[in-house]
């Protein structure tokens, strides 16, 4: 029946092993060993290095200053961002004219390049041609006239969230309003034949039986919270801010391997960062926990 | 996509009147509501498109205002002057193989995990996971090496390499999925006519695995069309002569050009041209990329 079936398996895994195991389990792997290693990638010589690395990693005020960022970003972005898709996504489902054109714009802002959404934005929060300071100016209000967003330290981590925001939402959104989709409508004909009105519907029904994806959810955006690459180097043009003020952990780690070339303590970075979100996940799986609803 | 209908009102007569009152009040309220996000999303990016004809006068001194005469120059200084059409062409350069590549070797893989029971299977899924799962920041600092070590860094090949390689794990992931769905005895049948394994893939499953294979080729499209991280990190030649850049990296050293080299007219002129692609594909294509952006996160 499976005549060469053997050679086919072979032949056709061949390729996509080789290729996924030299350009991205190889370095994967290699990260985690450099970290324990002093490196500056110009000598040939890579030395041993024990957990020197970690033990300056603990005194390193800078990394402690860069991991504070990603942590209030984790404290800020689950609650706005899944807060807002959740409401919006409640909203579409009700019923609304331009339905497809909600959801198409709304999730536009997440096929973006970060480097669009960085250069657009950068004009957005402008000193004095910026459409943020001119909104702000045209409702009346004054003091803020010339504000820098991006320049001041006080402003422009909280400026870089509103952008994730603003990019996220969407996505969410979409992904709650297919999760409800999937919710049997007799759930909802039971809940109004007892008189519960849709706010109430939201929260015993739609929110209980929805609580696998907003777990999913929840662990998605706690992952891009400790992330945030992308658009603060960007948005940053990679100096992490004003005085550092919106370095988050992975741009640190850029800025130390590929500036300073300590590849080795770079590489060490990455681990914690690493073994931070996997922690991370594993406990938010466990404290999202709930008995499921099979349906 | 399944919505949920409003709950109708309970036919009791005397209350019927208010009830639709209050539903044309809540029905109102909502649109207000989604149409007040939808202009925060859409605005900046039709204000990005309308800047890039103005001149930088009317950029400065009435931001607000449409342009009084197209300014089509902006284009054109981008796209010679600010070098666009070279990022352009290493943009697609890279992105036309591996996109091919991408999609041949993730259908290869797909289709033996999907299809076959052997040793191992179980253990090349989860490897395949790990790439799904570690953030991309991890890799960084090695894989400059490994291409260095290879005589692949700031090469054409390197990158459609590498973007090959950081596509397999989601692509795989979906297409197994996608294979899964697809009748096992159209294969059997086959064999039993004659035909050999390799023909079976190719003849009979690959053209069923088409919507599959449309889904990630867009969705693919836009992950490498955007991606800024892999060659700001691989890709480094940008002289007078030559430039290696792809077009997300020239937008983004158009932009760091600004703080001495003021041209914004020319630099939102750019945004527009490499946003506009991004645009036209995703509005084509909306539900095959939501769906392909979201799937493994919804149930079922």
């Amino acid at each position: 029946m499976n005549r060469g079936k053997n050679g086919l398996i072979v032949s056709f895994l061949a390729l996509p092993l080789g290729l996924y195991s030299v350009f991205v389990l190889f370095p994967y792997c290699a990260a985690m060993l450099f970290a324990f290693t002093r490196w500056s990638g110009l000598s040939s010589v890579i030395r041993f290095n024990g957990l020197n690395n970690f033990i300056k990693l603990y005194n390193d005020e800078k990394f402690w200053h860069a991991l504070s960022h990603n942590a209030i970003a984790l404290v800020i972005l689950p609650p706005i961002t899944l807060g807002l898709a959740l409401f919006f996504a409640f909203l579409f489902t009700q019923g609304t004219r331009f339905a497809r054109f909600f959801r198409i714009a709304f999730f536009f802002p997440q096929v973006l390049s970060v480097v669009i959404v960085a250069v657009v934005w950068s004009f957005i929060y402008h000193p004095t041609v910026g459409l943020l300071n001119a909104s702000i100016q045209a409702i009346g209000i004054k003091g803020l006239t010339s504000f820098p967003w991006l320049g001041d330290s006080r402003t422009v981590f909280g400026a870089v969230l509103g952008v994730v925001i603003w990019q996220s939402v969407g996505f969410y959104m979409v992904l709650f309003v297919a999760g409800m989709g999937s919710i049997p409508a007799d759930y909802y004909e039971a809940a109004r034949i007892d008189g519960a009105s849709p706010w109430v519907m939201f929260w015993s029904v739609t929110v209980p039986l929805l609580w696998d994806t907003i777990r999913t959810a929840i662990i998605f955006i706690a992952i891009a919270a400790m992330d945030l690459f992308g658009i603060v180097l960007v948005m940053t043009n990679g100096t992490g801010g004003p005085s550092r003020a919106a370095d988050v952990v992975p741009t640190y780690l850029f800025s130390t391997a590929f500036s300073d070339g300590n590849f080795g303590y770079a590489s060490a970075m990455g681990l914690v960062l690493l073994v931070l979100v996997l922690v991370l996940s594993i406990v938010s799986l466990r404290f999202t926990a709930r008995e499921s609803f099979e349906y | 996509m399944a919505t949920i209908t409003s709950p109708r009102k309970a036919a009791q007569p005397q209350t019927e009147r208010s009830l639709a009152t209050r539903n044309v009040i809540g029905k109102t309220l909502i649109l207000i509501i989604l149409g007040a996000w939808a202009v925060i999303v859409i605005f900046p990016m039709l204000w990005s498109i309308m800047t890039s004809f103005k001149t930088d006068q009317e950029i400065f001194f009435s931001p607000w205002a449409l342009p009084k005469t197209p300014v089509w120059s902006n284009f054109s200084r981008a796209w010679t002057t600010a070098r666009l059409g070279e990022y352009l062409l290493n943009t697609l350069l890279v992105i036309a193989p591996s996109l091919f590549l991408t999609l041949l070797l993730s259908a290869m893989a797909s289709y033996v995990l999907a299809r076959f029971e052997f040793r191992g299977r179980m253990l090349i899924t989860y490897i395949f996971l790990i790439g799904m799962i570690f953030p991309l920041f991890l890799a960084l600092v090695p894989l400059y090496f490994v291409m260095r070590t290879l005589h692949l860094l700031d090469t054409f090949p390197g990158l459609i390499l590498v973007y090959v390689a950081f596509s397999l794990p989601f692509t795989i992931f979906f297409l197994t999925n996608f294979f899964r769905t697809l009748p096992k005895e159209l294969g059997e049948a086959a064999t039993i006519d004659g035909a050999g394994q390799y023909g079976i893939f190719f003849r009979i499953y690959l053209p069923l695995a088409k919507p599959g294979l449309i889904t990630m080729g867009i969705f693919n499209f836009l992950g490498q069309w955007n991606q800024y991280i892999l060659p700001n990190t691989l890709m480094i030649t940008n002289d007078d002569q030559h430039t290696h850049y792809v077009l997300s990296q020239g937008l983004y050293y158009l932009q760091a050009k600004q703080f001495y080299q003021s041209d914004w007219s020319g630099l939102f002129a750019a945004v527009t041209i490499v946003m506009v692609p991004t645009l036209i594909v995703y509005i084509i294509f909306n539900d095959r990329i939501q769906r392909g952006m979201t799937a493994g996160a919804v149930k079922g």
